[in-house]
């Protein structure tokens, strides 16, 4: 079947096979393997997206599904060469060791932030609950993403 | 020009992550070669059970399958999959299971087709005939007369069995005022790297030269194993770690599909990849822990402890992996933890059972060293009616004893124990805390204070501790190119670690140039000299040495030439901000690269000195390093129902010299979070006929965000004197540490229940219903 999605801002259509899982679809027809796979029940987060702003796991999502839909990966976080802030406070805050979970990390904050702006500890943990990381124990994730928050608060204050 | 600040010891942002945040890094599912074929494992739903047949034909004939093999196409085509540790019965471990399957998980047949979907419905056409025998997973069960025996070859299931006695321990039990007895129980646990394995071969059948790329712990040693199982020359074989996402311990080793991914990419001339699936990564990657020990503890009423006793049950699983029976030996090693207990005695049998084999895990049988050692603390204290804390301090080698002999005969290098536990109580507000204890069980609360003073064992060396094909030196080379950045060659393979980072620093500071100008690579046999890899916590230590020599090979060949151009003795010369310069009048200088070029244009001759700037080394230690520590945990039970919540999480951890500091906290925190782990959620449970029951992570409880604590970290510095970093390393030493410090806080909080010993993990069912007997008696 045709499929038609717009990942990291850019349309593209492709024919796939309807069983096609998303994160199939985006690492190995779209070329972009920074989401990666860590499980097949959905629990450990690796694969998380953004489909139209929202955080989804995407091996539990048919590429299928998202036809029309617009698909946020990594890749697409950096704007002309900048760094995104949550990515710029996984870097400061030693927030990543092996960084096989971090894309999928990275990926539910951007959807946490975008409905809390200033999360607590407990937030945040609970926000990343459906991310599992083996390496960091989850501590200087969490000063990462209270870094971002403050600099994307301090940011809007600025503008 | 910006001065150049120094790095060691600094908070440095790591080099790795860049690419790692962008999703840029390559891990071996990312790589992607032209006419790439996938393979997907069939694997043995039986725990024990005879092959009759295996009808590949429908599989075979599926569409866009290239080939599909089982055990009998590969016969005397593959070697055994090694064990390098000794044991009394090896059996023989073939890559496909050929006439019987011996745990659920073990692979059997091979389909490889243009991707991994048509491989999969591929091997849903295999049909395999089998007879299921009667299988035994309980390993004292599987050492008795009358089990099923997994090796026909052998009439037993018993690998290996070790004892030794000492004449010291039978007189401690004469002189004991009382002798305590206890069992405990390390539940078998899976490492879960958030990448599960995968292997991608390429065979280049013109050059007879074949590439691994293997999410892997150890490509040199993978490489020599591999060259030997497909009797190929080790000058052929070229192995690539590429990014890798977690090891643990369990990719320090040698498997099965990577063997037979290369002979397939031989056998059909393509590139072939295979991905591990996470249900085929907790049942077919190896475990860690599943002992059993039993302890006697002759004790004196004042709390001196006089020996310790041990009878352990190790569960090997169905196969011997690498190192499987010798991590035991680690357990009994170093028992007697930081305590100058004058006597020891141990005996242990390790036994073959119907799971996938045991190794190493995070700590690899010093976790459950320490388990004893801190357990035996607090039982003995309980006993006697002793403070916990002080019956440690008692018991401790005092910071004059070092180096300190211990009743095993090991050598520990240096150490402050009482100071450490000393921090810690003061973190944690020792007094105050035991005060707040008692006021909540006044209230009906139940707060416990944990403690757990630690010792591991890492770095290990000298080379002859170890078995034949594992070694305990390690390599490097630095080469100051001709614009002189730096390339360093580890033979280390971090994956997580960051000693991107941390050697950049070390040469950076000793060149006097920034950490940006040098360049560390690792993880590729053809490029980096044969080294030994990343795992029990060696890689600073001995990697970083090795590169320290190196360093100083090129250091003393660019001041031999500086001298010849500013007429002073190379002694006198210093590295200062990209100069080579006068230690006494640093402005008295010549700029680095002009030493760089002289050393490659060669347009004056050097008497005595060859062209270029190249240097390797090869550090082998004489003895082992000795990291420490306390940790704290104050938690809280609720009666009703049986959860744990923690109010505090305190470590006070010593790795000697701290390279990179941010990098060692990350290290102990997520050491903590996999002890922690240990203590109340994970197990690897399989039922009485060996079918693997927490087979994904729906069962298997890795910790998520919210079922851990926020951790106060404090630091020691007990500088080793084995090595010129004075570094002991920190890799497991958080994992060491938390696990005995939570079940004893968790103990603590349930000893108005009269509660003294219950098996890990701690879960809300076991503690509520533990409560609930012992409010009935």
């Amino acid at each position: 079947m045709r499929v038609t999605l717009t990942v990291n801002n850019q349309r593209r259509e492709d024919e796939i096979e309807p069983r096609m899982l998303l994160v199939h679809y985006l690492r190995d027809v779209a070329g972009l393997t920074g989401t990666h796979v860590g499980c097949e029940t959905s629990l450990c987060g690796a694969c998380t997206v953004l489909l139209d702003g929202n955080a989804v796991k995407s091996c539990t999502v048919l590429a299928a599904q998202a036809d029309g839909a617009k698909v946020t990966t990594v890749e697409g976080l950096a704007q002309d060469g900048k760094l995104h802030p949550l990515q710029e406070g996984f870097w400061e805050e030693h927030g990543l060791q092996c960084g096989y979970c971090t894309p999928g990390m990275i990926m539910a904050s951007v959807d946490l932030l975008s409905h809390n702006a200033n999360p607590s500890e407990a937030e945040i943990r609970h926000a990343l609950e459906g991310n599992l990381c083996r390496c960091t124990g989850y501590q200087h994730i969490i000063k990462a993403v209270q870094y971002a928050a403050n600099k994307m608060r301090s940011g809007k204050a600025a503008a | 020009m910006a001065v150049i600040p120094k790095f060691v010891g600094e908070r440095i942002k790591r080099r790795e992550d860049p690419r790692l945040i962008q999703g840029q890094g390559i891990y071996v599912d990312d790589v992607r070669l032209p006419g790439m074929l996938t393979a997907v494992v069939l694997r043995s739903p039986h725990a024990h059970g005879k092959i009759n047949s295996i009808d590949l034909g429908a599989a075979r004939r599926a569409p866009g399958v290239v080939a599909v093999l089982s055990g009998e196409d590969l016969k005397n085509k593959i070697g055994t999959l090694p064990c390098v540790a000794p044991a009394e019965r090896i059996p023989f471990h073939p890559v496909l299971a050929i006439g019987k399957v011996r745990y659920v998980g073990e692979p059997v047949a091979v389909a490889i087709a243009s991707d991994a979907y048509r491989a999969q419905d591929a091997l849903d056409l295999v049909e395999v005939d089998y007879d299921p025998l009667d299988a035994v997973v309980d390993p004292e069960k599987a050492s008795a007369d009358g089990a099923p025996i997994l090796h026909d070859e052998f009439a037993t299931n018993v690998a290996l069995k070790m004892e030794v006695p000492s004449p010291a321990m039978d007189e401690a039990m004469r002189n004991a005022d009382k002798v305590v007895r206890f069992r405990i129980v390390n539940q078998r646990l899976a490492p879960i790297p958030m990448e599960p394995r995968g292997v991608v071969a390429q065979w280049n059948p013109g050059q007879r030269y074949l590439t691994v790329w293997s999410s892997t712990q150890i490509p040199h040693l993978l490489r020599s194993r591999l060259a030997e199982m497909l009797k190929l020359g080790e000058n052929r074989v070229r192995v690539i770690a590429p990014e890798v996402g977690g090891g643990f311990g369990c990719k320090l080793n040698v498997y099965g599909e990577e063997a037979l991914t290369a002979h397939l990419s031989m056998l059909l001339g393509k590139p072939v990849k295979w991905i591990e699936r996470r249900r085929e990564n907790i049942a077919g990657t190896t475990h860690g822990r599943d002992q059993i020990t039993y302890l006697e503890v002759p004790v004196r009423k004042d709390g001196i402890v006089l020996g310790i006793k041990a009878r352990f049950i190790c569960d090997m699983g169905a196969y011997l992996q690498l190192l499987t029976p010798a991590i035991p030996g680690f357990s009994a090693l170093m028992m007697t933890g930081c305590y100058k207990i004058p006597a020891m005695s141990f005996e242990q049998v390790m036994v073959f059972t119907n799971k996938i084999a045991t190794d190493a895990y995070r700590g690899a049988g010093r976790p459950e060293a320490c388990f004893i050692a801190e357990r035996v603390m607090d039982v003995v204290a309980g006993e006697l009616g002793l403070d916990p804390a002080e019956v440690r301090r008692k018991n401790f080698f005092s910071k004059d004893s070092f180096p300190a002999t211990t009743a095993a005969g090991l050598v520990y290098d240096s150490g402050d124990y009482a100071q450490a536990l000393d921090k810690a109580l003061a973190m944690v507000d020792y007094k105050k805390v035991r005060a707040e204890q008692e006021a909540a069980r006044k209230q009906g609360r139940y707060i416990g204070i944990g403690l757990a003073s630690y010792v591991e064992i890492c770095g290990i060396g000298p080379s002859a501790m170890l078995p034949p094909k594992l070694q305990g030196w390690e390599s490097a080379t630095v080469r100051v190119e001709p614009d002189s950045k730096v390339t360093v060659l580890t033979g280390v393979s971090p994956h997580g670690q960051g000693q991107e980072t941390t050697f950049a620093q070390l040469v950076a500071d000793a060149i006097g140039i920034d950490i940006d100008d040098v360049n560390v690579v690792h993880g590729d046999t053809a490029i980096v000299q044969y080294g030994v890899g990343t795992f029990g916590s060696r890689a600073t230590a001995l990697g970083g040495t090795a590169l320290m020599m190196a360093v100083g090979k090129v250091q003393e060949k660019m001041k031999k030439i500086a001298s010849t151009m500013m007429e002073a003795p190379p002694e006198q010369l210093v590295f200062n901000q990209r100069t080579i310069a006068l230690a006494s009048d640093l402005s008295k200088s010549i700029p680095l690269q002009q030493v760089v070029t002289a050393a490659y244009d060669f347009k004056q001759p050097i008497p005595g000195l060859e062209p270029g700037l190249d240097a390797t080394s090869f550090f082998e230690p004489t003895g082992c390093t000795f990291p420490f520590g306390t940790h704290v945990a104050v938690v809280e039970v609720d009666p009703e129902t049986g959860a744990v919540k923690f109010l505090r999480y305190i470590a006070v951890d010593d790795c000697g010299k701290m390279i990179s500091p941010l990098l060692v906290e990350g290290q102990i925190h997520g050491g903590i979070a996999q002890g922690i782990a240990q203590a109340l959620y994970e197990e690897v449970v399989y039922d009485e006929s060996g079918q693997l029951i927490t087979a994904t992570l729906m069962d298997y409880a890795v910790p998520k965000a919210d079922m851990l604590p926020h951790y106060e970290l404090g630091s020691t510095v007990t500088p080793s004197p084995l090595n010129p970093l004075g570094v002991k390393g920190v890799g497991e030493a958080g994992t060491i540490g938390s696990t005995p410090c939570v079940v004893n806080a968790v103990l603590d909080a349930l000893s108005p229940f009269g509660i003294t010993q219950l098996d890990m993990p701690l879960r809300p069912e076991k503690i509520w219903r533990a409560i609930k007997a012992a409010k009935k008696s």
